[in-house]
């Protein structure tokens, strides 16, 4: 992220066009193996690129502001978009979902990045939006996967563990007793990526933000540094999230009775994928209260 | 409550159900639903399929939330209980069992842990090796794995893991309907006597006329 005078080859309009060819690879397999991903991949592409484009301009903007109010704001947009994205890719949804996952995703994205901005890396301003955004976008898009992995692995456990669950409450045990091998394995789970990346980190991947540092000049021994920073930061609040995510969800599908209420959980249409504006409202936060219901 | 008096009879009250509700969307199961359970009593359910013979089981265990009614167990509430509790007592066995891995030993120890269950004597070889026995089972039943066991064989599994406990009510889902029938009829005796232990009861469900008719001390008729 320094803006190093000395500059990478500039990449015209027309390479990038001829990058975007690469994607035929994927739609070409989503054709043959009749995946039905042909339309997620061309929008996902097309968002990629667009959304890139604009950032482009509105970081250029961004880094030029001084305002601490107008970047926390872009912060907690940015949460807030992590957010959605966490559970619109998830099968199964429930009251409240959407909420829990802002939830989580604000604690652990404002803890971690905070810590380590204002503990670790102390820019002037703490609020230095070109070490802000960034960190916290790093942060943001990894927690994204695992409140994802997390949230679907423990709703689907919970529904194909269905009748363990329960014979372990017809025995007497409590909604944890019952519950936590699902618990578990869903935070077990969604830990996964983030260990994986980080064993094979160096070795098999160079992870994009410190790719993009040494194209941009900077010194490889210093973008390292940054890299292991923020692999500790995306590892710690994928964790927080996870667990936060999962815990809220498990409060959710269980009750202070020690039930199972799987009937507040709703299968998504196919249609979930693409991005669902109308369901949303609807899984937003309606009917949120206490996890009790029976007196 | 009424229970002081019923404490007076020979056959004390154990379980109390008042206007228990079941609504499936619009569709209601059952409604205003009482239910009186006594001391060595046997009740049958009788109702076609679909009619919510095991969505009234599992609202006595209180597995499901309470759409309407109040239940009491021995005159106190479910809250003054404690669920887990309640649930160790008011023991519902599903229709389809389900076991988890390692062998029937261990799926028989596994809810000593429970928080609920540990200090009340804990896993008694001895008294398992007699219903095996009763139900014309070898004590080698004990060492097979869990997970290969035949649909009959998890309902004698599923039966044994709540007879331990010594449950006041027993809530028996179609407890035979995979078994052949002399150990149905070992089942049986073996759940007569075991009630015949005093203060102990059972709801049971059956597909089976003769079953109802040879097993049960009363029936009841589940009508919308």
């Amino acid at each position: 992220m320094t803006p190093a005078p000395a500059g990478a080859l500039a990449i015209s309009d027309g390479q990038l066009a001829l990058s975007a060819l690469l994607i035929l690879v994927n739609v070409g397999l989503s054709v043959v193996l009749r995946l039905g991903l042909g339309r997620s991949l061309v929008v996902a592409s097309l968002r990629m690129v667009v959304q890139l484009l604009l950032v482009g301009s509105v970081l250029e903007w961004l880094f030029r502001q001084d305002d601490a109010l107008l970047i926390v704001l872009v912060a907690v947009a940015m949460a807030l978009i992590a957010a959605v994205s966490a559970v619109q890719r998830t099968r199964r949804r429930f009251a409240g979902i959407y909420l829990n996952s802002l939830l989580t995703v604000l604690a652990s994205a404002a803890l971690v990045t905070g810590l380590a901005v204002v503990g670790l890396i102390r820019p002037q301003p703490w609020y230095d939006p070109q070490y802000l955004i960034p960190l916290l976008g790093m942060v943001l898009g990894n927690t994204l996967n695992g409140l994802t992995l997390g949230l679907d692995r423990f709703m689907e456990g919970l529904r194909s563990g269905r009748d363990r669950v329960e014979t372990a409450l017809a025995l007497g045990g409590t909604r944890w007793e019952a519950c936590q091998e699902v618990v578990r394995d869903a935070i077990r789970v969604a830990m996964i990526p983030t260990i994986n990346s980080m064993m094979v980190m160096g070795l098999v991947s160079l992870p994009g933000m410190m790719t993009g540092q040494i194209l941009q000049g900077a010194a490889p021994e210093a973008a390292v540094r940054y890299q292991i920073v923020i692999l500790f930061m995306i590892a710690s609040a994928t964790a927080l999230g996870v667990f936060g995510v999962v815990g809220l969800a498990y409060g959710r599908l269980t009750s202070a009775d020690h039930q199972l209420r799987l009937d507040r959980l709703v299968t998504v249409g196919e249609r979930g994928i693409g991005g669902a504006g109308g369901s949303f409202r609807r899984w937003w936060g309606a009917g949120r209260g206490g996890t009790s219901t029976l007196g | 409550m009424a229970l002081p008096h019923c404490r007076a009879l020979d056959r004390p009250l154990l379980l109390r159900a008042e206007g228990l509700k079941r609504q499936l969307g619009d569709r209601l199961l059952w409604g205003g639903l009482d239910l009186e359970l006594a001391a060595g009593e046997r009740l049958g359910l009788v109702a076609p399929s679909g009619a919510g013979k095991t969505l009234l089981l599992r609202a006595l265990a209180l597995l499901d939330p309470l759409q309407a009614g109040s239940i009491r167990l021995q005159g106190r509430p479910p809250s003054a209980w404690g669920l887990p509790c309640w649930r160790s007592m008011v023991s519902y066995l599903a229709q389809r069992p389900v076991a988890q891995g390692g062998t029937v030993e261990t799926n028989l120890r596994a809810p000593w842990a429970f928080r609920e269950l540990r200090g009340r004597g804990g896993w008694s070889r001895g008294r398992i090796t007699v219903w095996l026995e009763a139900l014309g089972r070898d004590p080698s039943f004990l060492t097979y794995d869990a997970e290969r066991l035949s649909g009959g064989e998890l309902q004698l599994l599923a039966l044994l893991r709540a007879l331990q406990f010594d449950p006041t009510v027993l809530l028996l889902d179609e407890p035979t309907a995979s078994l052949d029938g002399s150990t149905t009829t070992a089942l049986e005796a073996l759940l007569i006597a075991w009630l015949g232990g005093g203060g102990r009861a059972a709801v049971f469900t059956s597909h089976d006329s003769g079953q109802i008719e040879r097993f049960a001390s009363r029936s009841l008729e589940l009508v919308p």
